[in-house]
């Protein structure tokens, strides 16, 4: 009994450490993103600056060029991870994360929509692709009910539905002028290049609710983790508290992609990198949105100052490029097999 | 071929099977009879039939029967069955009814090779597209296999199907990469992503004849392995079968299959997906009907969803891959729900 004591008080405090690393090394690319660029700033003066004792030239560098497209990439990765590590620990199931079953795809169909059908470009992007993220997972939830949700049917439908929204994205990106057409490749790809402070301001507003109601609910994982029959024996009730944390986790994928746009990836790789590197066997929502955050943003650092000149990548291409060989390398040096 | 695989089963259930393969057959023949008489200009029953037998290369009908027509209705029939052959191997192979090409990353790797193809090298023409299509399609397959199957206990389907997802989001965003900042090739390209059977003439089929000739006969002979593994690995290898080698038969086919008519018709979703689940409702879990079953139905649902897309958009076409997914979507979702389809 006090090994399994020992056990559990090491895990809290392994918990505690790799949070508390995982925010300093946000704040760290958090502060570098803002230091670095065709105008280098040092830190210490970065720091004088958002404290408002900046000088002229660094107020405009730091507070309105660097620090929206900061903040979006910080916001948007800590959602994305947050939500990957919901879907995946509510549905148990590694791959369900907002990008494989569809809820990105209907945030990016809306955006398409606005970009090509209707020729709207702006504020209003964002808010569709929030409503179309939304609306989407409202219809994956109610084509997978039947009698409950289980995670196994709602991952299946929710492939369904973003292969029809893949499909119906490539045909609309068919019937417009190649140069809107790529546009909106770079919308659905994910970019922050163009993010001012409309779309970080809509962000910031969302998630001071959301997050904070994620991880209280979140709780609750532990012992839905027991089985639905254990988790109502201890007085959970399991299908409200699962569409909750769904809810959630959707809203939470919404607000991201409402910011820069589906960046690959993210939402898929945090739980599993979280996981590992607590050893703790499933992924802390906490850790997982601060893996989130720190990906996108040092994703977003490489999508800038990559390539030599003025050539800029989306940020979804490095996300990609680079996060995929690291699910990879977990899978591949993984001992378990990554059965769960 | 077929009397010799269905002895093992009981024969109350045999007759029926064969009679519904007769059946499907016919309908099958029905689409292709539909395929070559339906299009965007309105030729008369005796037209066609005229053209298929006495061929006049003078008259404009008959051209566009024999140049148009007869090479769509081929690709949708080949890679309709290739794309039915692969999605039963597949979901056979990693026991995960959510595999499937899309999926797996192997569109996504054809994808990547036909950007690199038309960027870099200049090809501009599906005859060029279809090596790299291949070449692509066959790359995917070895990565997500090989990595897929590292580590101490192999490939188990998580992780194969993990794998998959990595490799298509690692693909997507270079072939992204390439894209924002080339518009000639995205201009070309966007048109080959959605999936069609437009625009396919004669040659696309003799390239690629001999490829899928060679996975029909690997994915059918595959039935017996793919029974074993259904079973677990451990009751196949006690079976008597060499697991290994019989996965890596498996997934030399779905990389033939795949391939070939992904780079015949682009990136078609679902109808590999769709169709194995589908034809698992009529057949039940035998891979010894399974296999032909999917190979039958397959093409067909291709084809008439290439038929509604000449018919609903007039005097434009949808493009097949925008039909299955249409069609295939709802259908795949009522499946879903249906108790039979298990994880």
């Amino acid at each position: 009994m006090t090994t399994v004591m020992a056990v559990q008080r090491r895990t809290a405090r392994r918990t505690a450490v790799v949070t508390l690393v995982l925010a300093a090394a946000v704040l760290a690319v958090f502060l570098l993103a803002l230091s670095i660029g065709d105008f280098p700033i040092a830190l210490p003066d970065v720091v004088r600056t958002l404290f408002g004792n900046g000088t002229v030239r660094d107020n405009y560098i730091v507070l309105r060029l660097r620090l929206p497209r900061a903040l979006a990439g910080l916001l948007a990765g800590f959602a994305f991870g947050l939500s990957g590590a919901l879907f995946q620990r509510v549905l148990r199931n590694p791959l369900a994360s907002p990008d494989v079953i569809g809820v990105t795809a209907g945030s990016s169909l809306a955006a398409v929509l606005c970009l090509i059908t209707f020729g709207v470009t702006g504020a209003i992007v964002p808010a569709a692709a929030l409503v179309g993220g939304l609306v989407t997972s409202v219809l994956i939830y109610a084509l997978a009910w039947r009698r409950g949700v289980t995670g196994h049917r709602l991952v299946l439908v929710g492939i369904g539905v973003a292969a029809l929204a893949a499909s119906a994205m490539s045909y609309f990106l068919t019937r417009s002028d190649v140069r809107i057409a790529t546009q909106a490749l770079v919308w659905i790809t994910g970019s922050f290049a163009r993010v001012s402070w409309t779309e970080v301001r809509m962000a910031a507003v969302f998630l001071v609710v959301l997050v904070p109601a994620a991880l209280l609910l979140g709780r609750a994982l532990s012992v839905l983790q027991l089985g639905d029959d254990a988790a109502k024996g201890l007085g959970l009730r399991v299908e409200r508290v699962r569409l909750g944390l769904l809810a959630l986790a959707a809203e939470l994928c919404g607000v991201a992609t409402s910011v820069g746009g589906p960046i690959a990836f993210v939402a898929l790789v945090s739980g599993p990198i979280a996981t590992r590197v607590l050893r703790t066997g499933r992924p802390g929502l906490l850790p997982s949105a601060l893996v989130g955050a720190l990906i996108t943003l040092l994703a977003d650092f490489a999508a800038q100052h990559l390539l030599s000149g003025t050539h800029q990548l989306p940020v979804g291409v490095v996300t990609g490029a680079v996060g995929a060989p690291y699910l990879l390398f977990l899978l591949a040096t993984a001992n378990r097999g990554g059965r769960s | 071929m077929l009397r010799e695989t269905t002895t093992g089963l009981p024969r109350r259930r045999r007759a029926p099977l064969g009679l519904g393969l007769v059946l499907g057959l016919v309908a099958l023949g029905l689409a292709v009879v539909g395929s070559v008489a339906v299009g965007a200009k309105g030729l008369p029953p005796s037209v066609v039939l005229d053209a298929l037998l006495h061929h006049d290369p003078a008259d404009p009908d008959h051209l566009i029967i024999w140049q148009v027509r007869v090479p769509r209705t081929l690709v949708g029939l080949l890679a309709g069955a290739a794309l039915g052959l692969a999605g039963v191997i597949i979901q056979g192979v990693t026991r995960n009814p959510l595999a499937d090409p899309g999926i797996l990353g192997v569109n996504a790797g054809a994808s990547l090779c036909v950007v690199v193809a038309i960027s870099v090298a200049g090809i501009d023409s599906m005859t060029g597209y279809v090596w790299f299509a291949f070449l692509g399609a066959a790359l995917a397959a070895v990565v997500v296999y090989g990595v897929g199957s590292l580590g101490r206990d192999g490939a188990t389907p998580l992780k194969i199907a993990l794998t998959g997802a990595a490799c298509e989001a690692a693909f997507r965003s270079l072939t992204t990469g390439i894209l924002v900042s080339d518009n000639a090739t995205y201009e070309q390209f966007r048109f080959w992503q959605v999936g069609s059977l437009a625009g396919r003439d004669a040659a696309v089929v003799t390239q690629a004849l001999p490829f899928l000739i060679a996975g029909f006969v690997l994915a059918l002979a595959s039935a017996r392995t793919l029974n074993g593994l259904a079973l677990g690995d451990d009751v196949a290898r006690g079976l008597g079968q060499n697991v290994p080698a019989g996965r890596a038969l498996c997934a030399l086919a779905v990389v033939v299959l795949c391939g070939t008519a992904t780079a015949m018709a682009g990136p078609i979703a679902f109808v590999g997906l769709m169709v194995p689940h589908a034809a698992r409702l009529i057949t039940g879990p035998d891979h010894r009907w399974l296999l032909p079953y999917s190979m039958v139905l397959a093409p067909l649902v291709l084809l008439v969803a290439d038929i509604i897309g000449r018919l609903v958009a007039q005097p434009g076409e949808l493009q097949v891959g925008i039909v299955t997914a249409a069609i295939g979507a709802p259908v795949f979702i009522a499946l879903v729900r249906r108790k039979r389809v298990r994880g």
